[in-house]
């Protein structure tokens, strides 16, 4: 282990970072100092390059399943992707009452692709950062969720779509209606915008930091017992058991947490469809 | 932990793929699975109407077996009611015509009887009176006698 406990964590919570370097040339970050002083346009090129290739094994397994569908007796994989489907189906059907062909979908996609990159969680700490360092990448963060970033954008993303789809189902003024005369009398509009103000902000806000702060919480632990196996043989045999115990209790949270997200994004998108009579 | 292009990076990403999603994976897995729900539904379907007409062709078996069955037991019946009436008949027949055998046996004994009768009367009447005219010799008047001699030959 190279350097201070302190650099080790460090080294584990910095993301790969490609900007303008402060010489004004281009390249990667050397420090997460200099990746800070990049500023906004800078790209975590691990986040993205982890969620991109998570993204392509959730197409294309899914695409594999759906064009070798078939009606009669389904294979192994076919199970698996049917299951998902269904699930998903039926999760969203059972909340969303509207016609939309674009949430279920969204729905499996976010399920997916958000518990792909939670389970890069469970492969070891260590493993794929020293490999990259052997092979000079200085930096390799492999959960993209435990970048904010990433779990904002995709909270976003769909803030956007509720927007989009308030104003479409309501109107724009349908959809100022509704957050200034509720939920006191109309009278009192400027607290009423305000209150459903905040609630409208917190709902990518509530979306994208739980799962964020979930993740990395649960990276941050990852990383504590790591620290453990380089403190002698009874540390090591007890960070073993931790690593264990913990990585049993995190597939829990990681689908969860998938699955919270997915959720969530249809409720917010059946609010955005209801047209509420005041 | 900066927030950086990563964001609209990571959105456009997650764009492409539940536009993919939307497009290429959830519509054929759908109409897939719902396909092989209405092919389950009419298999289903199929096989309680073949259990039901197996039923019905079982109890209809059934009731035509009853029906042969009580037919044949008729045909049975009726067969041994011919029976026993021809046999009767028979022996009907048989007894009448042996009544008529012995019947027409004794009738010919009869005559035949009556017939020996009569030759050996007329065999015995010519005998005795031979016998008598050799012991009587001459004396025997056959017309005196006569009378004599034909009670006898009827006594005979």
């Amino acid at each position: 282990m190279a350097g201070t406990t302190a650099e080790y964590i460090q080294h584990h919570l910095t993301n790969l970072t490609f900007g303008q370097l402060p010489d004004g040339s281009w390249g990667f970050a050397g420090s997460a100092e200099e990746a800070a002083s990049m500023g906004f346009w800078s790209i975590n090129v691990d986040s993205m390059g982890w969620a991109i290739g998570l993204g392509l094994v959730f197409a294309f397994l899914f695409r594999k399943a759906a064009k070798n569908a078939t009606a009669g007796v389904p294979g192994g994989l076919q199970n698996g992707v049917e299951m998902l489907v269904e699930f998903i189906e039926e999760t969203t059907n059972s909340i969303f009452q509207h016609k939309n062909d674009l949430i279920a979908p969204l729905a499996l996609t976010i399920f997916v692709w958000v518990f792909l990159m939670n389970l890069m969680d469970l492969v070891p700490v260590d493993w794929i950062p020293k490999f990259a360092e052997l092979i000079g990448i200085p930096y390799m963060k492999i959960v993209p969720t435990t970048d904010p970033n990433i779990t904002m954008a995709m909270a976003l993303t769909v803030f956007v779509l509720i927007i989009y789809y308030s104003i479409k189902c309501k109107g724009g003024i349908g959809f100022l209606k509704e957050l200034c005369f509720h939920p006191f009398p109309p009278i009192m509009a400027p607290i009423n915008f305000i209150l459903e103000g905040v609630t409208l902000i917190a709902k990518p806000l509530s979306l994208g930091l739980r799962l964020f702060g979930n993740l990395y919480a649960g990276e941050m632990i990852f990383i504590l017992i790591a620290l453990m196996f380089g403190a002698g043989a009874v540390y090591f045999l007890f960070g073993g058991v931790l690593q264990w115990v913990w990585a049993v209790f995190h597939v829990l949270i990681i689908t969860l947490q998938a699955f919270i997200f997915a959720v969530l994004t249809i409720v917010y998108l059946a609010q955005a469809h209801d047209v509420e009579e005041h | 932990m900066n927030i950086t292009a990563t964001l609209i990076g990571q959105s456009l990403t997650f764009v492409v793929f539940v536009w993919f999603c939307m497009k290429y994976i959830w519509p054929p897995l759908v109409t897939m699975m719902r396909e092989r729900q209405e092919a389950i539904a009419a298999g289903l379907r199929a096989s309680e109407e073949a259990d039901k007409k197996l039923a019905d062709a079982a109890s209809g078996a059934e009731a035509e077996l009853a029906k042969a069955k009580d037919e044949a037991a008729a045909i049975i019946e009726q067969a041994r009611n011919r029976a026993n009436q021809m046999v009767e008949e028979a022996k009907d027949d048989a007894r009448q015509e042996g009544e008529r055998l012995i019947e027409a046996a004794r009738a010919e004994i009869d005559q035949e009887m009556n017939r020996a009768k009569e030759a050996l009367r007329a065999q015995v009447s010519s005998l005795v009176i031979s016998g008598a005219e050799q012991v009587l010799e001459g004396s025997v008047d056959a017309s005196k006698h006569e009378d004599m001699l034909n009670r006898l030959a009827a006594e005979l």
